[in-house]
């Protein structure tokens, strides 16, 4: 086993500290989402009208209901159904409108029977021919949206006037939001939570696992098919605003970004939630600055905006932390390495305190060798006269036990067994003394003073044969 | 293996698992065909075969996760559906995302969702009875910990654990001893031998030929049909062997020391 075993106190610690940290970015996002209506008011000049305040909320609806369902699109990977899936909606916004001319909710309705058909047939070609996912999805999403803008350019060339602005669901315009269109997706958004909130344990399963789920008798498919049509649901409530294209931002990006910052699916969807709101309202409002900028894209921008610094800061995850991990991991076994090599050259030439040259050091390790020592001397393990290195009494005393560690741990490895010992995943860096009972350790030292006792008397009597220890 | 042939002498036993006339196909081809097997109740089972064998697909149609060509499956004389809750299931730990946002403990109390049935959320009772079945296993003090941090041998009893949990009265196993260190191994077939002694009966799909007759008391050889089951004194010999895997095992030592060649 690995240097993964850590000690549980440690761990218990971090996944508290990892709790608080989820509360603190949330209050953070807040902070920032409350100072940034009166930033934006005084230094961008933007005016908080009516219409504003609609997208605006609108937005961070959108935002909250396709960060939540995202999730599990993203978890169960199917980002890329998604994006098939808010392509195959166009079509279906066409056909409504030729049948039933232009009116929001039909709209919205056909463009949900076309993408919820995508899914059907996406499935279907999967489950039963020997067609992979990605190319299921990939001629769904390029069929069904060639004949979406087919219909739509026949629309066009109509002489009617009120298939005006049907191509803004190509790339959505914010300001086409009214009202009426907030409350449909607050009404939309809260049967989704609900119908989350019942059957959330369900969908954490076969999200996981869904052949362990299937054995323990959840209809998967129904399940699955019925995550899949809150996520249509999200993607067509989302269509006016952020359009086919560019939905799949929306509903995937909150979701890649929470969960760098969590490792627990509850805390990752309520984060999603709240990195949803955010993207949403503040790409509203950035809009809000010329009437040329398009709120669409600009909420899909802050949100990828959050993703980037996610990857790029999220403790745990994020790059900056992993390279700070290595940087700090360096350290510490150069200065581990150094300390033994230095206690041991000194034991080898008779005293622990012997002064070993510096040349010769760093010929053996080179800038392992000059790390290390900078890192004891900095611990007060060793100093440094006339270009040699000797420990310091601290730094014998933390050798020696280092020393005793390792063996102990090679005579658990040797004999663990033999002294019917409990079985641990072996980690040197650690004390044994943590991972074992006392009673246990107890055994090792004795077997080991009588390895010690043994090979010294052999060695007295033939002096050429070597050490028992295990370096 | 003609129609029922192998059963008559056996009606006596109390079957823990009885499968008639099983056939699995994918795409036109079988990929099990023509399965007659009776599991004792009580034994601790090895399904062995070569690789492509049918060894998975066995145990996932058994319990209806794949659809079947033909044939029948009981468990304790009753279909699947009327006994899920005694049969537990370890699924191979490769079928899901080691990455998903979870602990080890949630993972083992999903072993308890079956029971719970539809909606109904775990309590505090069903957390302990987790915590209790990650203890069996010896990963109590990894309860907190994100799976993706665990070992692989760590998963592994991450999974046994969510089984234990279920209480089941048999457990079917997919490769629980694939790609774990000596120490994992050892832990699991100890508790596969507590399992049995709690008169628990286990079929696992293993293989390994070498520590086949160690670890288990029964055997079924598997080459997409029936090569030979029954008890593992009697049914690993040389020439069962080279009928399931053809000319493929070399044969070094006198007796049942057998060195597997197979190409995994």
């Amino acid at each position: 086993m690995t240097g993964n075993d850590k000690l549980t106190t440690k761990n218990r610690r971090s996944d508290r500290s990892s709790d608080r940290r989820i509360w603190l970015l949330i209050a953070a996002i807040a902070l920032v989402a409350t100072l940034f209506v009166p930033f934006s008011q005084f230094v961008l000049q933007v005016e908080y009208d009516y219409t504003l305040r609609t997208v605006a909320l609108g937005g961070s609806l959108l935002g909250i209901v396709s960060g939540v369902l995202g999730c599990f699109a993203v978890l169960r990977r199917q980002s890329l159904l998604g994006d098939a899936l808010s392509h195959a909606a166009l079509p279906g916004v066409a056909i409504a409108f030729l049948l039933a001319g232009r009116d929001l909710g039909l709209l919205l309705i056909g463009a949900g029977v076309t993408s919820w058909l995508g899914v059907y047939f996406i499935r279907l070609v999967t489950g039963t021919t020997r067609i992979k996912q990605d190319a299921a999805m990939g001629i769904v999403l390029a069929a069904w949206f060639a004949a979406g803008i087919a219909l739509l350019v026949y629309i066009q060339a109509r002489p009617d006037a009120s298939q005006a602005g049907l191509d803004t669901f190509i790339f959505g315009q914010a300001a086409a939001i009214v009202e009426g269109d907030v409350r449909l997706i607050a009404a939309v958004g809260a049967v989704a939570f609900i119908v989350l909130g019942l059957f959330w344990k369900e969908f954490k399963l076969i999200t996981f696992d869904p052949e362990f789920a299937g054995a323990n008798g959840f209809r998967v498919n129904l399940l699955s098919l019925l995550l899949s049509t809150l996520i249509v649901a999200a993607i067509v409530l989302g269509l006016q605003l952020a359009g086919v294209i560019l939905m799949v931002g929306m509903l995937i990006a909150s979701g890649i970004a929470a969960r760098q910052w969590t490792n627990q699916l509850g805390q990752m969807v309520i984060l999603s939630a709240v990195f949803g709101a955010f993207a949403g309202g503040v790409g509203a409002i950035v809009s809000a600055v010329d009437a040329d900028v398009p709120t669409g894209p600009l909420i899909v921008v802050v949100a990828f905006l959050l993703v980037a610094v996610s990857l790029g800061f999220a403790p745990g995850r994020g790059l900056v932390w992993t390279l700070l991990r290595q940087r700090s991991d360096r350290r510490l076994f150069a200065a581990q390495t150094m300390l033994q090599d230095l206690y041991h050259y000194a034991l080898d030439h008779g005293r622990a305190d012997l002064p070993a040259p510096e040349p010769f050091l760093v010929g053996v390790r080179g800038a392992t060798a000059r790390e290390g020592l900078r890192q004891l001397q900095a611990r007060g393990h060793a100093q440094r006269s006339n270009g040699a290195w000797m420990l310091t009494p601290a730094g014998i005393e933390a050798a020696a036990r280092d020393d005793r560690n390792h063996l102990l741990w090679s005579v658990y490895r040797q004999y663990g067994d033999d002294l019917a010992l409990p079985v641990v995943g072996e980690d040197r860096q650690q004390d044994i003394a943590d991972v074992l009972p006392p009673a246990a350790v107890a055994k090792l030292e004795y077997k080991l003073d009588t390895i010690r006792n043994a090979a010294a008397s052999s060695a007295q009597q033939q002096p050429q044969t070597g050490a028992v220890t295990d370096h | 293996m003609s129609v029922r042939s192998g059963k008559a002498p056996h009606d006596d036993w109390a079957a823990a698992l009885e499968i008639d006339d099983l056939t699995v196909a994918y795409n036109s081809r079988p990929a099990i065909w023509d399965i007659d097997l009776r599991v004792p109740e009580g034994v601790l089972m090895a399904v062995i075969g070569p690789n492509g064998a049918g060894k998975s697909t066995l145990i996932k149609a058994a319990l209806k996760l794949i659809p079947r060509a033909a044939g029948t499956v009981r468990f304790y004389g009753q279909p699947y559906e009327q006994v899920r809750g005694l049969v537990g299931y370890v699924p191979q730990r490769g079928s899901v995302d080691w990455d998903f946002p979870t602990t080890a403990l949630d993972v083992v109390s999903m072993g308890l969702y079956g029971r719970l049935g539809w909606i109904r959320r775990p309590g505090q009772g069903d957390r302990e009875s987790a915590m209790h079945a990650l203890q069996q296993v010896g990963m109590q003090d990894f309860a907190d910990r994100q799976i993706s941090q665990l070992s692989g041998g760590q998963q592994q009893r991450t999974f046994l654990a969510r089984a234990l949990v279920q209480d089941a009265r048999i457990y079917l196993m997919d490769e629980p001893f694939a790609a774990v260190d000596a120490v994992t191994e050892r832990a699991i077939i100890t508790i596969l031998r507590e399992l049995r002694a709690r008169g628990k009966t286990v079929v696992v799909v293993h293989h390994d030929l070498q520590t086949a007759p160690e670890y288990f008391d029964w055997v079924t050889l598997l080459n997409v049909e029936i090569v030979a089951s029954g008890p593992i004194a009697a049914t690993f010999t040389p020439d069962n062997l080279r009928q399931t895997y053809g000319g493929r095992v070399a044969y070094l030592h006198e007796g049942q020391r057998i060195a597997g060649l197979e190409d995994e």
